[in-house]
């Protein structure tokens, strides 16, 4: 129930929608439940028979008019004011979603992988905006109108009326048994239907290693069982389901058989008893068969309220899924009246450790201490898994510190506006993403009100320049989502471009030249240290060569820092280093110095 | 960012596979012919269930037929009589009336029973064959379609559309055909009874299909537009989520909510217009039912008051005359559930609407054209003979040869698979208008080690790309073991050929699984053999389940450079003679890169292999360099050559 009290909060604007939706859906009902009465008044033998045909005619046929246009007019308006209701409330909570998930700390992202968040957004909203639509219009409609139904059956012969109140709660329990029954299978379908899908996504993602290898017809194996398994669950679920509706139409049909049967023997005995005519307002063979229309409403009441049931528990996992992100707490928040400025761009760790997950076992970083001056070039180096790109996150708070404080200008980091530190402590990703639109579109992420002037600058820096040049439509190229259109060294450049452009007071490079040649990547680094001398540069890399000429180099092994010093200090007292130096050096002395 | 873009399918740069979810192209459009050959297919697979079926529905609506008359008779034959002349003397027509109802009645359950069932069976099964045939279909393509449409579109066929035809095979279709049937059906009744009171339901049906092209036809335009939006919005949700934490090291979470709520408001117009119309359709037909109903009892009580003569199909039969009190009734019962049926048959509308358009896409999938394959060369296990001779076997020799049929001679040469390799004046372009590569020439001979290196876009994947036939050169030739690769069959060319992308692909499943995906026939020895040589033994020991870690969504938990070990394991168990790298190493620190290189060496014994690599160390010990420039060769030589030569390089 909290669940579904969590979603209700995102009505808020379509509350008055939501209310009225149901008031004329219940006129509706009520409409349309008079209207059969009306309907076996206006015309039956004895009125067809009678002198004043006409008038009764024209004045019951009145009545139904004036009835049908109450029930056109509330229906109409039932039907608008739920869609706004319903898509409104989907609107507010894919809102609400979306703005949740803005918050999020990088550990929240972490947490929900992006496709299940784009399915929150979207099946899953869509799922509980039906069920929403449902409720507002049938939930509330269904149970009034077998109400209705059956007074109007006891108006018409209470001695008839009580079979549907016999048969309509078996009916209801009959068809829960089968929902009962199915809805483990459609759980479990769900979930082979996910990785069917998975796995097709797979196929076209990995289309080129497929036929590479030549695996078409293993791929294909693969996707016949999958989709077999579907297929059989499916086809096992549905088979029970398609008893509902052959034992809808037995309950009705045996109740319209003993109806009709008891129904007869009375007129005809009480008809007989009085002499071949049926006493003035008797029971009829027109009041017959207005019961057995009654019959089948209550009927199909209990038909629809167990589909309603149906789709509303189908969305209860969509419901789930939802509420589960919008009651994810960030771990990260801003600090209230926090730091509005970084003084300079001086970092310091006080015995740092950090872990993932508060369960986990082992620490990614642990006891890290560290100095670094304003305007220094830090770089660091260590085998994957060494926990670089852990280090660095801790300074612009994408993760906090598990033990141990860091500092960036002097204050720690927990203090500042999260705005302003981020926007200071400018990061280069290592899996860096550029956004579908123009060139000078994805640079502006930066700051947008940069001007060209200064777009052309950090490109030049970033060494972008030139290749954004040799683009037909320059620095108004368009970039397909994912930057798919460009190459992995040029979506380098544009990344690292992006971040100078904030002019931040410390700037890191998370592995952010990887794809870049040797020749640029000293270009980039040349002009790091020409044009903006006072920024602290971090900087991750494979290639000792990029950190080289860094005033301070960190090695770094299982989490923790084996060996800090510059070049000259590192050869002579670090094994590892004069490895890693050695490995990547031995025999290219030459070439290097030939290209730089 | 903020507009809302509608071209943004350009011609994509055939690099990489394309991720995320395109634009929808041309929602709703449904292709002529599209339904006769989705039943056709139906009838295909299903013969005897679709009879079956068919049979059921007729039944099914007889049998309902037959019950809509019961009131009526029992009324006229039993209840009017039997007032009069008492129960005893109509008992025997009445209990023989109750039976024959509970027998329609029981083929009317079994029907319906019978048919959901079998229908359950039928439906699911168009569905799987549809998954199937697409599957298959799409392992055929070329690597060209994968480029050209977004992978959301080809997931959408699989889920959105296939979901739409389940919805039109299984219940738009039956209904549609039940209806009909139960239509014909009372339009005849109320013909047989009267013209004038059949003219007066048609009128008002006329007015109902009006109502309907009018509300169905906005109802529909919504929805497509509603879907549309709905896709786009999914679009920039997915970027957005994909990009999430460089929204936050950038702190654009403000404006990514901007933008975000333009899309969010566009949807929220479309979906509550394309609802509305959807909603308000039912009650106002029901209601112009209702309207029909009353206009039905005000003209026959006209027409019985003045004793008109009444005109019908009977009349033929019973002669002309007034219109009888019966006749009225049974017309009212008729109009009523007359409109009930078109409101019925009108709430498809928009379901079969949507099932023929996804049925077109999926139908338009299947219609691609396949990857071209005129190959006759095969790849078979060979042995030598006495004479030395290669001859063909089914032993494990190790020993592999081109079977090549000559057919002017009619004699077959078997050639022995080296892995010699040679480009003769290739020249290619993506599109006939825009060439990429121009006169490249290179000689691999077996065991030789090839690097490409170059600036980004400079065509070094491109040439790799077409010596495993992803796509076929403009001009030039390419030969394997001296042999045209035109002429070898495209599978036992790529079979011959070892490959470690860019981007790692890995797929759900153990490490160990992944690994043998190389070669489906290596035995966990081998596949942990193929692991240590790629150094990557170490690190899948420390998993939790060592080799048997499921690695799910592509290896998320995984780094990039583990993925990449990976395949290299992956690549070096189906154990090729030419091998091709791209760019393979470049996200593993420079250690683990020594170790791989290592094992890389070990392994380099008689194999050609290509790297496309920017780093000088992975490329310092090759054979041959070539340096790529806007695609051409513009140097060419030994790492110690090149330098000599003081160029580029």
């Amino acid at each position: 129930m909290n669940m579904v009290k969590t979603l209700l909060k995102s009505v808020r604007q379509f509350k008055k929608p939501s209310l009225i939706t149901p008031l004329f859906m219940v006129l509706e009902a009520f409409c349309e439940c008079l209207i059969p009465f009306f309907m076996a008044k206006m015309i039956n033998e004895d009125v067809l028979a009678s002198p004043d045909a006409m008038r009764t005619i024209l004045t019951y046929g009145l009545v139904l008019v004036l009835l049908a246009v109450v029930s056109l007019t509330s229906g109409v308006l039932a039907g608008r004011f739920a869609a706004k209701a319903s898509c409104g409330f989907a609107s507010n909570l894919r809102h609400d979603l979306f703005y949740r998930v803005q918050k999020f700390s990088f550990s929240n992202v972490d947490k929900f992988s992006t496709s299940s968040l784009v399915t929150r957004l979207t099946t899953d909203v869509t799922n509980v905006q039906q069920s929403y639509q449902m409720c507002l219009r049938i939930a509330i409609r269904v149970p009034l109108q077998f109400i209705f139904a059956i007074i109007m059956s006891f108006t018409i012969n209470h001695k008839l009326a009580w079979i549907f109140v016999v048969i309509a709660p078996l009916i209801l329990v009959v068809l829960l048994v089968i929902i009962r029954y199915v809805m483990p299978f459609f759980r479990r379908i769900f979930k082979k239907y996910d990785a069917l899908n998975n796995s097709i996504q797979e196929n076209v993602g990995g289309i080129r290693v497929v036929k590479s290898f030549v695996r078409e017809d293993y791929e294909v194996k693969k996707l016949q069982k999958a989709a077999g398994e579907v297929r059989d669950d499916f086809t096992k679920a549905e088979k029970i389901l398609a008893l509902n509706n052959p034992i809808m139409s037995l309950f009705i049909n045996v109740a319209v058989l003993i109806i009709s049967y008891l129904g007869a023997t009375f007129i005809i005995n009480d008809g007989f008893s009085h002499g071949g005519v049926l006493p003035e307002g008797a029971f009829d063979a027109a009041q017959l068969s207005a019961l057995t229309t009654y019959g089948v409403q209550i009927l199909s009441c209990c038909m629809m309220f167990s589909m309603v049931f149906v789709m509303i528990t189908m969305s209860f996992e969509s419901a789930r899924r939802i509420s589960e992100v919008l009651n994810e707490e960030s771990d990260i928040v801003s600090p209230e009246n926090g730091v509005k400025e970084v003084k300079n761009g001086s970092i310091r760790f006080e015995n740092v450790s950090f872990k993932y997950a508060k369960t986990a076992h082992a620490y990614a970083l642990s006891d890290i201490d560290l100095d670094i001056q304003s305007g220094e070039t830090v770089g660091i180096l260590g085998g994957t898994g060494s926990s670089k790109t852990t280090l660095i996150q801790l300074l612009p708070r994408l993760y906090d510190a598990t033990e141990g404080n860091v500092y960036v200008g002097g204050v720690n980091v927990k203090d500042y506006d999260l705005d302003t530190l981020r926007k200071e402590v400018s990061i280069v990703l290592q899996k860096n993403v550029l956004f579908s639109g123009t060139i000078k579109e994805n640079l502006r992420w930066g700051n947008e009100n940069a001007t060209d002037e200064e777009l052309v600058r950090v490109c030049k820096l970033a060494q972008a320049d030139e290749f954004i040049r040799s683009f037909p439509d320059g620095y108004d190229h368009y970039i397909e989502q994912g930057g798919t259109n460009v190459s992995g060294g040029q979506k380098q450049r544009l990344c690292i471009a992006r971040a100078l452009l904030r002019k931040p007071k410390v700037l890191i490079l998370d592995d952010s030249t990887s794809a870049v040649d040797t020749k640029t990547d000293a270009l980039i680094r040349h002009a790091f240290k020409e044009e903006i001398p006072d920024t602290t540069k971090i900087i991750i890399a494979q290639r000792v060569g990029s950190v080289e000429h860094a005033d301070k180099i960190l090695v770094m092994d299982g989490g923790k820092i084996i060996a800090c010093g510059n070049h000259a200090e590192l050869m002579a007292g670090s094994a590892i280093y004069r490895e890693i130096y050695e490995a990547q050096t031995r025999k290219s002395e030459q070439t290097e110095g030939g290209v730089a | 960012m903020a507009e809302v873009k509608t071209n943004t399918r350009r011609p994509t740069m055939p690099k990489g596979p394309m991720r995320g979810r395109g634009m929808p192209v041309a929602k709703g459009a449904i292709k002529k012919g599209t339904l006769p050959r989705l039943l056709k297919m139906m009838f295909k697979y299903y013969k005897w269930q679709a009879i079956i079926i068919l049979l059921c529905i007729f039944l099914n609506s007889f049998g309902s037929l037959v019950a809509s008359l019961f009131t009526k008779t029992l009324v006229d034959e039993v209840i009017t009589p039997g007032i009069k002349l008492g129960l005893g003397e109509v008992q025997g027509t009445f209990i023989s009336l109750i039976i024959t109802m509970a027998l329609a009645y029981i083929v009317v359950v079994l029907a319906g029973f019978f048919w959901h069932r079998i229908m359950a069976t039928v439906a699911q099964g168009m569905l799987y064959h549809f998954r199937e045939d697409m599957f298959k279909k799409m392992q055929t393509l070329p690597i060209k379609y994968f480029d050209t449409h977004a992978h959301g579109e080809i997931m959408s066929l699989y889920t959105n559309d296939t979901d739409a035809t389940r919805q039109l095979i299984g219940q738009s279709l039956p209904t549609l055909l039940s209806s009909s049937l139960t239509l014909v059906v009372s339009i005849s009744f109320m013909l047989w009874y009267s013209f004038w009171l059949a003219l007066v339901v048609f009128v008002c049906t006329f007015a109902m299909t009006m109502v309907v092209k009018y509300i169905g036809g906005n109802s529909a335009k919504y929805m497509v537009a509603q879907q549309t939006s709905l896709a786009e919005e999914e679009g920039f949700i997915e970027e957005m989520m994909k990009g999430q934490k460089v929204v936050k090291v950038f702190t654009h979470e403000e404006k990514a909510k901007e933008d975000f709520d333009k899309y969010n408001e566009k949807l929220f117009h479309d979906s509550e217009q394309a609802h509305i119309f959807g909603n308000i359709l039912g009650p106002i037909l029901s209601n112009i039912g209702n309207f029909t109903y009353v206009l039905l009892a005000i003209i026959g009580g006209i027409l019985f008051t003045i004793q008109a003569p009444n005109v019908g199909i009977s009349s033929i039969i019973e002669g002309i005359a007034p219109i009888s009190i019966g006749m009225i009734i049974a017309f009212l019962g008729l109009s009523r559930s007359f409109t009930q049926i078109v409101n019925q048959m009108s709430q498809q509308i928009s379901m079969i609407a949507m099932g023929l358009a996804g049925a077109s896409r999926i139908f338009a999938l299947m219609d691609e054209e396949s990857e071209v394959d005129e190959g006759y060369v095969t790849l078979v296990r060979a042995k030598r003979d006495e004479n030395g001779e290669l001859v063909e076997t089914t032993e494990r020799t190790g020993l592999w040869a081109w079977k090549h049929y000559h057919k002017e001679k009619n004699t077959t040469t078997y050639i022995e698979l080296k892995g010699d390799i040679v480009m003769d004046m290739v020249d290619f372009g993506y599109t006939p208008d825009k060439q990429v590569l121009y006169d490249i020439s290179l000689y691999a001979k077996p065991g030789q080690k090839i690097a490409f290196v170059g600036a980004t876009g400079a065509g070094k994947t491109t040439i790799t790309n077409l010596i495993n036939r992803f796509y076929d050169i403009a001009d030039g030739k390419v030969r394997y073991d001296g042999i045209n690769i035109n002429k070898i069959k495209k599978a036992d060319l790529r079979r011959s050929l070892g490959i470690v992308l860019q981007d790692t692909n890995l797929f759900t499943g153990t490490v160990m699984d992944n690994i043998r995906y190389g070669r489906l026939d290596a035995t966990d020895e081998e596949c942990i053999e193929a692991a240590k040589l790629a150094n990557a033994h170490d690190f899948i020991t420390r998993l939790p389940d060592g080799y048997d870690t499921m690695l799910t969504n592509n290896g998320a938990n995984l780094s990039q450079g583990q993925r990449q070990l990976i395949s290299i394991a992956r690549a070096e168990v189906a154990d090729t003679p030419v091998m091709i790298l791209d760019e393979a190493t470049s996200s593993i620190d420079t250690r683990t890169e020594a170790l791989v290189a290592d094992g890389m060496d070990k392994l380099m014994h008689g194999r050609t292999v290509f790297v496309i690599a920017h780093r000088l160390s992975t490329v310092r010990n090759s054979d041959a360099i070539m340096v790529l420039d806007h695609g051409r060769i513009i140097e060419r030589g030994t790492h110690d050559q090149l330098i000599e030569q003081k160029g580029v390089y």
